[in-house]
């Protein structure tokens, strides 16, 4: 039978390699997979590419890879209050793709439903609308905005079942159960694991087969 | 002509929002208003990250890291309430299911552009947008609420917005310390006034043309609005 449970964050985060893509889980401290990003930091690989909502404050959050300057490129709505990242940032070492939160979270659903891009209204009229084709759809001006992918994505779920399903604790769920659907690997933390059938399946948020690797990390 | 305290602003626009309507209040000052809505309002509060039906805050104590609003601040669930992702957060937004969004704002223009997410200077911080364009664009109806004028005086109401545009034609009403100003097709009305001063003292203060609504109410120094 299917099992996806690994022993700890290191497992999960194995095979990520230099200059690849990466989508990180959370809005603030909520979702966000700390025993992951701390492991990720130890792996002493660089030039990453991260998708992420914030840039982290401080501690073990985001802000860990600025410090370790694994990170070469953000796409992110809100990085602010980020100060190892505006350190980075300032110096020229980091590029930045500013994404209006709800374009993000779009994006990422396409990539991970298997479409060629979203037609949003955010943005018409904005620098936003900078590079990007815009097209009108009964009258009205939408921008295309490109769908996106990556090859590991990182989530903080609640309880997991071995197969793999998820799920999440209040409002933590946020841009985690979309990252879940848009990488190659995806890897949860989560509080408990628990057999097949534990979990009620109307409070599966995540299916299983969105999810590669799961692992327990009792919440701090 | 006194203005309105911060908290007086936030009565102001507690006290205009329809009841039993579903309302985001942006992050920084709209937050406040949540402060000042009667308890029987009926209204449902809308959280961008995946929260609709806030409650208040909670005590000392008992915060839930996993459950808080846009501003990372915690919060509670009223009774009824309901999580789900940013997708569908967002869906709500920029769908048109949200009544009223309340948002702070640097500028506003005579046709309703807004313009609250950066002053294109470099202030030391990289530069952040969140979820306030999507609100912006999608929900039916855009509050702002904001100081009448900038701290260096100059006006927030303005002919065309010089700050980076959020998005274009999309206010409805301005709250500010001073006035509640309609954005309708022909230009900016005035509809209510601070108390003690004319649509001459506050078109001073403004720039582009305020024209008089019919009937011009009063706003009291305590936020409350009279006929």
């Amino acid at each position: 039978m299917r099992n996806v449970v690994v022993p700890d964050a290191a497992a999960a985060v194995a095979g990520l390699r230099d200059g690849q893509t990466v989508m990180v889980g959370g809005f603030g401290g909520a979702g966000l997979p700390r025993a992951i990003i701390v492991a990720v930091a130890a792996l002493g690989i660089r030039d990453l590419t991260v998708i992420s909502n914030n840039a982290g404050i401080a501690g073990d959050d985001l802000s860990l890879w600025f410090r370790e300057r694994i990170v070469r490129k953000l796409v992110c709505s809100y990085p602010r209050g980020a100060a190892d990242f505006t350190a980075q940032y300032r110096d020229g070492s980091v590029e930045l793709e500013l994404v209006p939160q709800g374009t993000l979270v779009e994006r990422i659903r396409a990539g991970g439903a298997g479409l060629g891009g979203i037609l949003s209204p955010v943005g018409v009229d904005t620098v936003f609308a900078q590079g990007k084709q815009r097209v009108a759809v009964d009258g009205r001006d939408y921008l295309l905005e490109l769908p996106l992918r990556a090859d590991f994505a990182f989530v903080r779920g609640r309880v997991a079942d071995t197969l793999g399903n998820v799920t999440y604790n209040k409002a933590a769920r946020n841009h985690c159960a979309v990252m879940a659907t848009a990488a190659d690997i995806v890897a949860v933390e989560v509080d408990r694991t628990v057999a097949p059938g534990a979990l009620d399946p109307e409070a599966i948020v995540t299916p299983c087969i969105f999810v590669d690797r799961v692992f327990a990390s009792p919440a701090p | 002509m006194n203005g309105l305290t911060r908290q007086g602003l936030a009565r102001m626009v507690a006290a205009h929002l329809p009841r039993d309507s579903f309302v985001n209040l942006g992050i920084g000052a709209p937050t406040a208003v949540a402060n000042h809505m009667a308890p029987d309002s009926g209204i449902i509060l809308h959280s961008e990250n995946g929260v609709l039906h806030m409650g208040a805050a909670p005590p000392p104590g008992e915060e839930d890291w996993d459950l808080i609003n846009a501003g990372k601040a915690p919060i509670t669930l009223a009774e009824g309430g309901a999580f789900f992702d940013s997708a569908l957060a967002f869906a709500m937004m920029r769908g048109g299911h949200l009544d009223v969004a309340v948002l702070g704002a640097f500028q506003v223009s005579e046709r309703g552009d807004l313009a609250n997410w950066s002053t294109g200077r470099d202030e030391g911080e990289p530069p952040a947008i969140g979820g306030a364009i999507d609100l912006a664009v999608g929900a039916k109806s855009i509050w702002i609420m904001m100081e009448h004028v900038a701290r260096d005086g100059a006006p927030r109401i303005v002919e065309t917005c010089t700050f980076p545009l959020t998005a274009a034609r999309v206010v409805a009403r301005i709250f500010t310390t001073l006035a509640i100003v309609e954005v309708r097709p022909q230009g900016l009305v005035a509809s209510a006034l601070i108390e003690g001063a004319s649509l001459a003292d506050v078109q001073a203060v403004t720039g582009a043309p305020l024209a008089a609504a019919d009937r011009i109410a009063t706003i009291r120094p305590d936020g409350s609005v009279v006929p």
